[in-house]
C-alpha cells in the first residue's frame, strides 16, 4: 500500500469575514484508511473539506495531493485530482434518473451513452456492494438511495479520496449499517475515506483515526483503538462533561391533549398526515421519532393552528376544571384567545420562531406585542424578559440589540426556547431543538425540557438522535409516511426495534 | 493553476463615517467620469456644466421654492410606498395611485367649484385618499385571496388610471377638442391649496413634513409597524405569531395607496392646478428607488428625494443654457446615481487581492 499520504494539509487557514473558520490546521489522510473529522458545529469541519474539494480556497497554507504541492480552484480541480465530496445536502437533479445524474458534468464528445453509464455504475455497484437501480428517477428515491447515488457520481469519476460530510445524520440505524459495509470495503480497496460527523459512536464504530477540531483550531488526532467517548468528548468540547441525561418518572400524568385520526394534505394535495391518533400527557415528555421529513413537521404545525386539517380532531383539556377545548379549525391567535398556553419551537428557527433581522427584544416582543390598547409598542417588558434569558441561560450576545441572525445556533436557539418557555405553556411542543448545537447548549435544552415535564407540562419532543430520544422522552411516538407506525414505551425499546418502524408506514411510493 | 487575482469578502460591519466615505469617493468618481465624458463628448468646460446645474437648481429664491416642492413631492410618494416595502409587498403602482388621487382631486374642484371653501377642501382631499386607496387596495385584495403577482398587478394598474385620466382630459377638454383640461378654476381659485405667507408651496411642503413624522412613527413605534416589519421578514414567522397576514396586506395597501392620493392631491390642487395623464411625470417609479437607497428609512429619503430633485432639475437647466440636447443631461444624473447605488456594494463587501491575505 502507498505510504505518501493521500492528503496532507500544512498550516491551513480560512477566514469569514471576522470569523476564523479554520487556523493553522495540520493533517493527514492515508490510503486504505477511514479517517473521521471529529468537532462540534461551527468547528469548522466542513469548511476544511470544502476547501480540498475546491468550494473555497484557503487564505494560508498548503495542500498536498500524494505528496505533491497542488491549487484546487474548482470541484473540477478536485476530480483532477481524485478528489470526490458527498455534500450533507444532495445536489441532484429531481426529475433525472440516477445515471443521467452521474454523468451529469462530464465532459464528453458528442452525446452523453446513458447506456453505458448505467452498466457501468452497474459494475461499481456490485464492487463495493451497493444497491441502486440506475434507471430510477431522483424524486422516487429514498433518502439514502439518493446518498448512494451521489458517492457511486465521485466513484464513476474515478475518485481514490472520498470525503463524506455527515452521512448518517439523515440515515436510519439500518441504512447506517449498510453505508458503513460500503465504507469497509472501499477502505480495504485502497481508497482512503474521510467522514465529518459529530457523533462519537459512529466515530468509534468505522474509523481508524480521528482528527479533532475545536473552534476552527486543531486539537489532535488519536488512533480510534487507543482512545474512549470521554476522551474524545473532552477533546472536543475542551473540559470534562457528563453525558448524562437525568429522566423522572412522570408525576400523576393526565392527559392534556388528544389527537384522533388527523388527517392533513399539503399544498400540493399530498396526504402528508393520514390518520394519526395519540395523546400527550402532562409531565411527560412524548418523543416523535421518525425519517425527517415523515410528517413530523406538519404535525406539529397542526397542533399549532398553521395547517388546515381535512378531517380528524385535537382537543384540549384544560388543567384543573378538565374542560375540553376543541382546538380544530382555530388560528394560532384563536387558540391563544380561548387560554391555551401552547408554545412552539419550530424547525425553522430564524425562518418561522424568529425574526433573523430583528434584535433579541422585538423577537420577544413577537408573543407579548398584542397586549395593551395601546397602537404602540412598549419595550419595557420583552427587554427586561429578553435580560432574564440572556442571563439565565447564558446567551453570548454583545448586547440585548443584536439582531439574532448575528447569534451562532445554539444561543439562537436559547433565545427561542427561553421565550416559548416564559409563556409559561401547558403544552411544550419543540421540534428538533437541539439540531446544529453544540454540546453544552444541547444539554442545556435537555434539562430545559426535563424542568418543564417536572412542572407538569406536556412535552413533545420531535428528534432525530435516537440515543437521545431514547434517553429523554418517557414514550416515543414513531411516524412513518405520516402515519403513526408505532408508540413504544422509551424505557424499554431499543433503538433498532424503533429503526424499523421508521422505516414501515405502508403505501410505498 | 493560479490563485484567482481577487476574492471578494462579505464585511461584518463597518463604521459609519467609513460608509460615507465610500458614498463621498463614489460620488467625487461620479463627478470625475461625468467632467471627462462632458469633455470628450462636447468639448465644453466641465466647470461651466457644473455651474450651470447648480445655478439651474438654487440659483433663484423662486428655484430654491421649486426645488423645496419637488423634494416635497417626491419624498411624498416615496414615504407611501415604503410600507408596503417593508412588508416585502413590490407596489409599483404609485404612479396611478398618484395620478387616482390627482383625478379625483381635479373632478371635485372642477365639479364643486361653487361650494364653498369649508365643504370644498375636506370633499377634495377625502375624495384624494379614498381614489388613492382603491387604486392601492384592489392588487392588494387580489394578492391576498388568490396570491397574484403585485408588481405586475399595480404597474398595470397605472396604464388604467393614465387611460381614465386621458378619457376626463377629453371629456372636460378646455377648449373642446384640445385634449387638455388647463388650469381649473383660474378665475377663482376655488380647490387651490392657498399660499401661507405669501409662499404658493409652504403649505405643501408642511403637509409632507407632516406625513414624514407619521410614517417615521408608525413604522417604529407603532403595532402596526411592527406587524408590517414581520411580515417583510418572514411571512411563516406572522403566521406563527397569529398575525393575519392577509389583513395586515390590505391595511398596508390602503395606507399606501392613501398617502398616494395625498400626492396626487398636493401636485393638482397644490401645484399644477390641473391634471394630464404625464401629471406624475415618472416620479411613482423615481419613488421606488429613493425608498431603496434610503434602505426604507423616512429621514434618509429626505435627503435622497432632495439630491434627485436638486439633479433633475440642474440637469435641465444644462440643457437649455448650454444648448445640449435634453439626453446628456440625463447621462449625467444616471452615472451620479448608478455610482451612489452601486457603491453599496462596496460598503457591503471588500475586495482581497492576491497575496495580500494576511490583511484583516
Amino acid at each position: 500500500m502507498n505510504t505518501i499520504p493521500a492528503i496532507e494539509l500544512r498550516h491551513i487557514s480560512k477566514r469569514f469575514g471576522p470569523v476564523l473558520a479554520n487556523s493553522d490546521i495540520n493533517m493527514t489522510v492515508n490510503y486504505g484508511e477511514i479517517l473521521s473529522i471529529l468537532g462540534e458545529n461551527g468547528s469548522g469541519k466542513t469548511t476544511l473539506m470544502n476547501m480540498v474539494a475546491g468550494i473555497y480556497f484557503p487564505d494560508e497554507g498548503e495542500i498536498l495531493v500524494n505528496g505533491e504541492e497542488v491549487k484546487i480552484t474548482s470541484p473540477r480541480d478536485a476530480f483532477q485530482y481524485k478528489i470526490g465530496m458527498i455534500h450533507q445536502h444532495f445536489k441532484l437533479v429531481d426529475v433525472f434518473t440516477a445515471a443521467e445524474n452521474i454523468v451529469l458534468g462530464l465532459k464528453e464528445d458528442g452525446k452523453y451513452d446513458i447506456k453505458a453509464a448505467a452498466n457501468k455504475v452497474r459494475e461499481i455497484s456490485s464492487q463495493y456492494g451497493f444497491e441502486i437501480d440506475p434507471d430510477k428517477k431522483i424524486y422516487e428515491m429514498s433518502v439514502s438511495e439518493k446518498q448512494t447515488v451521489e458517492i457511486i457520481k465521485v466513484l464513476y469519476r474515478g475518485a481514490d479520496i472520498l470525503m463524506l460530510d455527515e452521512p448518517t445524520a439523515v440515515l436510519t440505524p439500518q441504512e447506517i449499517r449498510k453505508l458503513f459495509a460500503v465504507l469497509n470495503r472501499m477502505k480495504e480497496d485502497g481508497k482512503a475515506i474521510v467522514i465529518i460527523t459529530h457523533k462519537l459512536n459512529e466515530v468509534m464504530e468505522i474509523s481508524d483515526r480521528v482528527t479533532v477540531l475545536r473552534k476552527g483550531e486543531y486539537v489532535g488526532t488519536v488512533e480510534t483503538d487507543e482512545t474512549n467517548e470521554n476522551e474524545l468528548t473532552e477533546m472536543m468540547v475542551g473540559k470534562k462533561i457528563s453525558l448524562n441525561i437525568e429522566r423522572t418518572d412522570p408525576k400523576d400524568p393526565v392527559e392534556r391533549l388528544i389527537v384522533a385520526h388527523l388527517n392533513v394534505m399539503n399544498r400540493e394535495g399530498m396526504k402528508v398526515l393520514d390518520d394519526i391518533s395519540f395523546v400527550a400527557n402532562a409531565g411527560e415528555i412524548l418523543g416523535i421519532a421518525g425519517i425527517s421529513g415523515s410528517g413530523q413537521r406538519e404535525l406539529l404545525e397542526t397542533i399549532a393552528g398553521l395547517q388546515p386539517i381535512q378531517y380528524g380532531g385535537i382537543q384540549y383539556i384544560r388543567p384543573g376544571d378538565g374542560v375540553i377545548e376543541n382546538l380544530r379549525d382555530k388560528t394560532p391567535k384563536e387558540i391563544r384567545d380561548l387560554g391555551v398556553r401552547l408554545s412552539f419551537v419550530p424547525e425553522d428557527r430564524l425562518g418561522m420562531g424568529l425574526v433573523g433581522s430583528m434584535d433579541i427584544i422585538d423577537n420577544m416582543l413577537l408573543r407579548s406585542y398584542r397586549q395593551g390598547r395601546s397602537v404602540f409598542l412598549k419595550k419595557k417588558e420583552p427587554e427586561s424578559l429578553a435580560d432574564r434569558i440572556i442571563r439565565d441561560l447564558e446567551v453570548a450576545t454583545p448586547s440585548n440589540r443584536t439582531p439574532v441572525r448575528r447569534l451562532s445556533g445554539g444561543n439562537v436557539q436559547k433565545v427561542l426556547v427561553g421565550r416559548e418557555i416564559a409563556a409559561a405553556p401547558t403544552v411544550l411542543m419543540a421540534a428538533y431543538p437541539v439540531r446544529g448545537l453544540d454540546i453544552n447548549s444541547s444539554y442545556m435544552i435537555y434539562h430545559l425540557l426535563n424542568e418543564q415535564k417536572e412542572n407538569g407540562v406536556a412535552v413533545i419532543f420531535v428528534g432525530e438522535d435516537l440515543d437521545v430520544l431514547l434517553a429523554l422522552s418517557d414514550r416515543i411516538l414513531v411516524i412513518g409516511r405520516g402515519h403513526v407506525t408505532g408508540i413504544v414505551d422509551a424505557r424499554t425499546a431499543s433503538k433498532e426495534e424503533i429503526g424499523l418502524l421508521m422505516t414501515k408506514g405502508g403505501h410505498a411510493s | 493553476m493560479k490563485e484567482p487575482l481577487f476574492h471578494i469578502v462579505k464585511r461584518d460591519s463597518i463604521s459609519w463615517w467609513k460608509s460615507w466615505l465610500i458614498r463621498l469617493a463614489a460620488i467625487a468618481a461620479a463627478l470625475i467620469l461625468c467632467s471627462v465624458i462632458t469633455v470628450l463628448l462636447t468639448g465644453l468646460n466641465p466647470m461651466k456644466v457644473w455651474g450651470s446645474l447648480i445655478s439651474g437648481a438654487v440659483g433663484t429664491t423662486r428655484r430654491r421654492w421649486m426645488l423645496l416642492q419637488g423634494t416635497a413631492i417626491l419624498l411624498c410618494i416615496s414615504l407611501a410606498v415604503t410600507p408596503a416595502f417593508r412588508m416585502r409587498f413590490w407596489n409599483t403602482g404609485a404612479e396611478g395611485q398618484v395620478l387616482a388621487g390627482g383625478m379625483a382631486a381635479a373632478a371635485c374642484m372642477l365639479l364643486g367649484g361653487n361650494l364653498p371653501g369649508i365643504i370644498l377642501y375636506p370633499l377634495i382631499i377625502v375624495s384624494s385618499i379614498l381614489a388613492g386607496a382603491v387604486w392601492g387596495v384592489i392588487p392588494a385584495i387580489f394578492k391576498a385571496k388568490w396570491n397574484t403577482n403585485e408588481t405586475l398587478f399595480t404597474l398595470m394598474m397605472n396604464y388604467v388610471a393614465m387611460k381614465i385620466v386621458d378619457y376626463f382630459s377629453q371629456l372636460w377638454a378646455v377648449p373642446k377638442g384640445s385634449g387638455k383640461i388647463g388650469v381649473i378654476n383660474s378665475s377663482t381659485n376655488a380647490g387651490w391649496l392657498p399660499a401661507l405667507f405669501g409662499q404658493t408651496y409652504l403649505l405643501n411642503i408642511l403637509i409632507v413634513v407632516g406625513i414624514t413624522i407619521f410614517i417615521t412613527v408608525y413604522m417604529r413605534f407603532s403595532k402596526h409597524g411592527y406587524e408590517i416589519s414581520v411580515v417583510g421578514e418572514s411571512e411563516n414567522t406572522a403566521r406563527y405569531i397569529g398575525i393575519n397576514v392577509k389583513k395586515v396586506i390590505i391595511r398596508t395597501m390602503i395606507l399606501s395607496g392613501a398617502l398616494c392620493g395625498v400626492a396626487g392631491f398636493l401636485l393638482v390642487s397644490g401645484t399644477d392646478h390641473t391634471i394630464a395623464s404625464e401629471t406624475v411625470g415618472g416620479q411613482g417609479f423615481t419613488a421606488i428607488m429613493v425608498s431603496w437607497i434610503a434602505k426604507f428609512d423616512p429621514v434618509v429619503m429626505v435627503v435622497v428625494s432632495a439630491l434627485i430633485v436638486f439633479l433633475t432639475r440642474g440637469a435641465g437647466e444644462i440643457s437649455t443654457t448650454l444648448g445640449l440636447n435634453k439626453s446628456f443631461s440625463d447621462i449625467l444624473t444616471g452615472i451620479i446615481i448608478l455610482f451612489i447605488i452601486g457603491c453599496e456594494f462596496f460598503i457591503n463587501y471588500r475586495m482581497v487581492f492576491r497575496g495580500k491575505h494576511k490583511e484583516a
